[in-house]
């Protein structure tokens, strides 16, 4: 579907606070232009993104047309264990894109 | 004897009321979502479903003045221990005028260290915007800013 970019810190301690950044390249469609012809151009935004941690789900976030195109979401998470962060967008038309990152943990 | 065949009046009005009613469904889904939304308030309550919103706890980090409506950045900042016990659940941005209330929905819980999320919204013009935070004992907490736009997102074409 499209680029996406994160940003995880490679090692982190137990317990310490991680700073998260996610971005995906979409133009999120609001559904609410038209073409030139005059026909309203249909939306088509990434609805929904996920963070797993170690197979754990610890961030969500759903998403509307009002959400700016390529959508950059920044949000924290505890480092409890070495493991890896997978992230997944997934837009109107069903596709899904993912992304994943590993952290050491000690 | 002449055979006639007489087209039935019930079968004929069903006939018609049908393809009537898939004509008029077709111009109603064509023509772009310009139905009334509903108010600041009112998308602030169906998010809480039904109860109180206080004022407090949540910082709304957003610039009172942007050039650009199309990529305002926004930080929420909540109040909160982030343990099992006493957690933000949820993160509402909810706006005043564009052509839909909703901004995003974050899901957060105890393993995201803090009530803490930013990102960035299309604003379509002038207008307030609200943070809604929803804590694992059942309270929902607010804070609001208002944000005057030069430059309109949404209903414009920039390209």
């Amino acid at each position: 579907m499209s680029r996406t970019m994160i940003s995880v810190p490679k090692t982190a301690k137990r317990g310490d606070v991680l700073e998260i950044k996610a971005m995906i390249q979409h133009k999120m469609e609001t559904g609410h232009r038209v073409d030139s012809k005059g026909v309203p151009i249909p939306r088509d935004i990434v609805h929904r993104f996920v963070c797993t941690y170690g197979g754990v789900e610890v961030f969500a976030a759903d998403l509307f047309p009002a959400m700016s195109a390529n959508p950059f979401i920044a949000f924290t998470t505890v480092a409890l264990e070495s493991g890896t962060l997978q992230f997944a967008w997934t837009d109107d038309q069903g596709r899904t894109e993912t992304a994943s990152a590993e952290i050491a943990v000690e | 004897m002449n055979a006639r065949r007489v087209p039935s009046n019930a079968g004929l009005d069903r006939r018609g009321f049908l393809a009537a009613g898939t004509g008029l469904l077709v111009i109603a889904l064509a023509r772009p979502a310009i139905a009334a939304r509903p108010s600041l308030e009112e998308a602030m309550r169906t998010f809480a479903g039904g109860a109180e919103i206080q004022t407090g706890r949540v910082i709304l980090d957003i610039p009172p003045l942007v050039e650009d409506g199309n990529a305002v950045g926004v930080t929420v900042a909540v109040e909160s221990p982030m343990t099992e016990a006493e957690h933000v659940k949820r993160i509402a941005l909810i706006n005043q005028k564009n052509p839909q209330a909703d901004v995003a929905v974050f899901h957060l819980g105890p393993r995201a260290g803090r009530g803490w999320v930013s990102t960035r919204i299309r604003l379509a013009t002038s207008q307030t915007v609200v943070a809604v935070a929803e804590l694992s004992d059942g309270t929902f907490w607010s804070a609001q800013s208002e944000v005057f736009v030069t430059l309109a997102a949404c209903i414009e074409d920039l390209e």
